[in-house]
């Protein structure tokens, strides 16, 4: 039998574990920055694992995903805004609304397959993002401040910054441990199945598109549940939000950690966003040990590195990170 | 004779300028054993295509066990029991032979709406899996990931999941293409323990398997059938002769139909 | 009335504009195989390049001109250097690494060009209206886009249609594996089709950048439309390309003008001035969704692949 003390297992218990302590460490140190950054880090990450679902297991490759943290963020914003503060209300809105529109998109969208799908799901997450900026009650371009958190009462105090990555961190785990039970459920195996050969599914007796379409649903409403602590946590939502680009992003944490894994997407989004935060100092300092000059100016451009990596990953590292520590094996 | 279990009903099918199927009739009996035969391009995978509903006739009708299926859905007729095995093999590359064929189990067995027990360790699951593999020759190959399989095992697997659907008529789409002699000698030898108990539709260029095994035999050529009726038949039939067994005794080897 | 001509124009003006930059993205999905999102990098690069080109030069056309080629060099370039490599990959991998190589363009603009965005200025002679019926006037920039796109679209259909580069073009279109048998340099080819398709959508970004600046990041919403122009004409048809994006050209544009005012006939003033806005910039994805229904492959699907 294998052991279970790979390095590859050994490092993604102990990311999980340092997640877990991210508020200690930043109370000793009184480093509140850290504590900002790496709550929005476990939020796009519950967003990631749930593109996942749909990306790595359904082979649906969406991108528009991000219309779902939008959705998510505007149902909370909106209901603030007219006066319902109750997260008793406001989190199962907003998650019916985001399984709504994947409901209805879903069942266009799955009608195609390959590139269409991706660009068609592109379109209806562009549409959504038109129909923020449109919103002129609600700050149109400018976006939607929210000034009291979901109220859960006595339950729980979302305000708190510890409790709400403790939230927010819990979210993270229940989100993995549920796509981990989907994926090997009976269900799980007619997602996997029909992305492998949708084909043989059918001839075998398996109608595919009503079970691609309720992943679909599920992964835009775990999705939506990213969007509502997002919107929490900026106490504030915009069309921004919902841009394509950041569609874009949640693909790239979801291929840099590594497809085929539960875990893959946290790695990537704990990489891709310490990254954007730690590039322009590397930069600096990279270059200034290569040329000898002061490199502060260069620090503004750390997205000129950026993009060529994602390049390099895509054609030489395609298992991304989770696939470099499993030794290149796939499975 | 009504007592078909599937009846092909005057099916006709045109792509283009190129008639794929003409006018084509076919009974298949509870329990026979029937082959199609005919040379390339007679429009015996367009046949299947309309069989199992990937491709639409353009008139005509097919019924099975009395019901027209001729629109349904392929998965519905999945689900009143027509299994089909695929003439280039067409199989979940990424999982293991025993997930294969646990799929097919899973999907006779209701809806799939189930998303929290580990599929893989249900026992009402797995345990017909493994015997399906079994009856076809593979038991001891379960937990091997397909795409590392021969093409030979391949064919297996096909046949076991078709097995494990439990159909009412089993649909072989060329089983022994690409074959050695050796595993086609084996699979006659499975096919011919299979016929016992089910209704097989076989397609299949292999003459030697097709006399040794049909019941009776039909001729497709350029999308009609020239000739239909037991082997010994169809063997002294002077058109299938002149049109089909002169190139047949060379045993042609694979290739589309 | 006068209204409506004038916003028909427009939508037609965009609506070619649009079919400019799908052409190119269509072809390149068509012959390779190869989903380009940095394609609206190429729009954005031609509108600096032109901007450039003309304050540099103090020649409008001349300026012009330099631009499509450079925009045609840089084109190539990223052919070689990034792309060749993405085909017979799979379509998240093109997504990723084309997505890679807009942060890259985005960037790169930033440090050569600064945050700030460049006026493209217009020669007199352009920059006037003409009246062309009585009482009606339009811009007349805005008419020679429409000119140019057209004369542009026939040529490109001229070429693709009538010629032997054509014939190769539409063989790769239908049947990859066929322009390898034939022996041809399918490497050149693919180069010359992707520069090809990088000057179009220069060319539609330096007539844009006039109406509007040369921003970072210009191309990227337009791309997007560009998208739903071709699932909606079919991908790898030039031809549904071009029906396509005089659609959505004219729906996006007359929709945003008029549906306001008609929503008025049925609903409160008030109502109607919230969901104007919203579901006129819906309206060519609801065009979208309905024509998906009926015919999921688009208008003019293209033989099959």
């Amino acid at each position: 039998m294998k052991t279970i003390f790979t390095v590859r297992n050994v490092l993604v218990f102990g990311l999980l574990a340092f997640l877990a302590v991210i508020p200690a460490y930043a109370d000793v140190t009184g480093n509140t920055f850290i504590m900002t950054l790496f709550t929005r880090i476990v939020i796009l990450a519950i967003a990631a694992v749930s593109l996942n679902l749909i990306m790595s297991y359904g082979g649906m490759v969406s991108f528009g995903h991000a219309a779902y943290l939008g959705i998510g963020g505007y149902a909370v914003g909106i209901l603030a805004f007219e006066g319902i503060n109750s997260g008793f209300v406001q989190w199962p809105v907003a998650m019916i609304a985001c399984g709504l529109f994947a409901l209805v998109t879903g069942a266009l969208s799955l009608r195609t397959r390959g590139v269409y799908f991706i660009m068609i799901t592109l379109a209806f997450a562009q549409m959504i993002y038109y129909v923020g900026v449109s919103l002129d009650r609600y700050g149109a371009d400018d976006g939607l401040t929210i000034y009291k958190r979901s109220n859960f009462g006595s339950l729980i105090n979302l305000s708190n910054k510890t409790t709400f990555y403790y939230v927010c961190l819990v979210t993270l785990f229940a989100t993995m441990y549920l796509v981990w039970r989907l994926v090997n459920s009976r269900f799980g195996m007619v997602i996997q199945g029909a992305r492998s050969n949708d084909r043989r599914m059918r001839a075998i007796g398996i109608p595919t598109f009503r079970y691609r379409l309720v992943c679909f649903v599920i992964a835009g409403m775990m999705c939506g549940l990213a969007g509502i602590l997002l919107a929490n946590q900026a106490d504030f939502v915009s069309p921004a939000t919902m841009h394509w680009t950041r569609s874009g992003d949640l693909i790239v944490m979801a291929v840099l950690g590594g497809m085929g894994s539960v875990i893959g997407p946290v790695v990537g989004a704990v990489a891709l966003l310490v990254l954007e935060e730690t590039l322009p100092h590397i930069i600096a300092v990279v270059g200034h040990f290569v040329t000898g000059l002061e490199m502060t100016a260069a620090r503004e451009y750390w997205q000129l590195v950026l993009g060529p990596m994602l390049l390099l990953v895509v054609l030489y590292a395609r298992g991304g990170i989770d696939g470099l520590l499993r030794g290149g094996r796939r499975d | 004779m009504t007592d078909a279990l599937l009846r092909i009903e005057g099916v006709s099918k045109r792509f283009g300028g190129v008639i794929a199927s003409d006018n084509i009739s076919l009974e298949i009996r509870p329990g026979e054993l029937h082959a199609v035969i005919g040379p390339n391009g007679a429009g015996k995978t367009t046949l299947i295509g309309q069989l199992m509903g990937e491709i639409g006739p353009d008139s005509g009708k097919v019924v099975f066990e009395g019901n027209d299926i001729t629109v349904l859905p392929t998965w519905q007729r999945g689900q009143l029991g027509l299994a089909r095995s695929f003439q280039i093999t067409s199989l979940f590359l990424n999982f293991t032979a025993l997930d294969n064929v646990a799929l097919a189990v899973q999907a006779r067995s209701g809806h799939s709406f189930h998303f929290w027990r580990d599929a893989r360790r249900l026992p009402e699951l797995r345990v017909p899996a493994r015997d399906a593999l079994a009856r076809v020759g593979l038991a001891g190959r379960e937990d091997v990931v397909v795409s590392n399989m021969s093409h030979g095992e391949h064919r297996q697997i096909e046949i076991a999941m078709a097995l494990a659907m439990q159909p009412r008529m089993l649909l072989l789409d060329e089983p022994m293409a690409g074959m050695g002699p050796e595993e086609s000698a084996r699979l006659v030898e499975t096919l011919r323990e299979l016929k016992q108990e089910l209704t097989i539709l076989l397609i299949e260029h292999d003459m030697e398997a097709v006399f040794a095994l049909a019941d009776r035999i039909s001729v497709l050529v350029y999308g009609r059938v020239i000739a239909s009726g037991a082997p010994e038949h169809i063997r002294s039939n002077a058109e299938v002769r002149r049109a089909y067994l002169g190139d047949g005794k060379k045993k042609a080897a694979g290739g589309h139909g | 009335m006068l209204l409506f001509i004038e916003q028909t124009l427009n939508g037609l003006q965009f609506g070619l504009l649009l079919f400019l930059l799908a052409a190119g993205l269509t072809l390149v999905f068509g012959i390779m195989d190869l989903v380009n999102l940095a394609h609206g990098s190429l729009y954005m690069l031609g509108a600096y390049f032109a901007a450039t080109f003309t304050a540099l030069t103090g020649h409008f056309i001349g300026g012009v001109v330099l631009a499509l080629m450079a925009t045609l060099l840089v084109g190539m370039a990223v052919e070689v250097i990034a792309m060749r490599r993405l085909y017979g990959r799979d379509h998240l991998d093109h997504v990723l690494g084309t997505f890679g190589l807009i942060l890259f363009f985005n960037e790169l603009v930033r440090l050569i060009w600064g945050p700030a965005g460049m006026n493209l200025t217009l020669p007199s002679w352009l920059n006037t209206s003409i009246e062309l019926m009585p009482g009606v006037h339009y811009s007349m920039y805005r008419l020679s886009i429409i000119i140019v796109s057209l004369a542009v679209a026939i040529s490109l259909y001229f070429v693709v249609m009538r010629t032997r580069i054509g014939m190769l073009i539409r063989a790769g279109a239908s049947n990859r594996e066929m322009i390898g048998a034939l022996g041809i340099n399918i490497k050149l080819l693919f180069t010359l089709v992707f520069g090809a398709g990088a000057a179009l959508a220069g060319l539609a970004g330096l007539m844009q950048a006039a109406i509007l600046t040369a921003q970072i990041g210009m191309g990227e919403n337009i791309l997007i439309l560009a998208f739903v122009v071709i699932i909606i004409g079919g991908i790898g048809s030039i031809r549904g390309a071009f029906v396509a994006s005089l659609l959505v050209g004219l729906i996006d544009t007359v929709g945003r003008a008029f549906l306001p005012d008609v929503l008025k006939l049925f609903l409160s003033n008030s109502a109607a001035s919230t969901a104007g806005p919203a579901l006129s910039s819906m309206l060519i994805y609801l065009v979208m969704a309905v024509i998906l229904v009926a015919r999921p492959e688009g208008l003019f699907p293209a033989a099959n692949k």
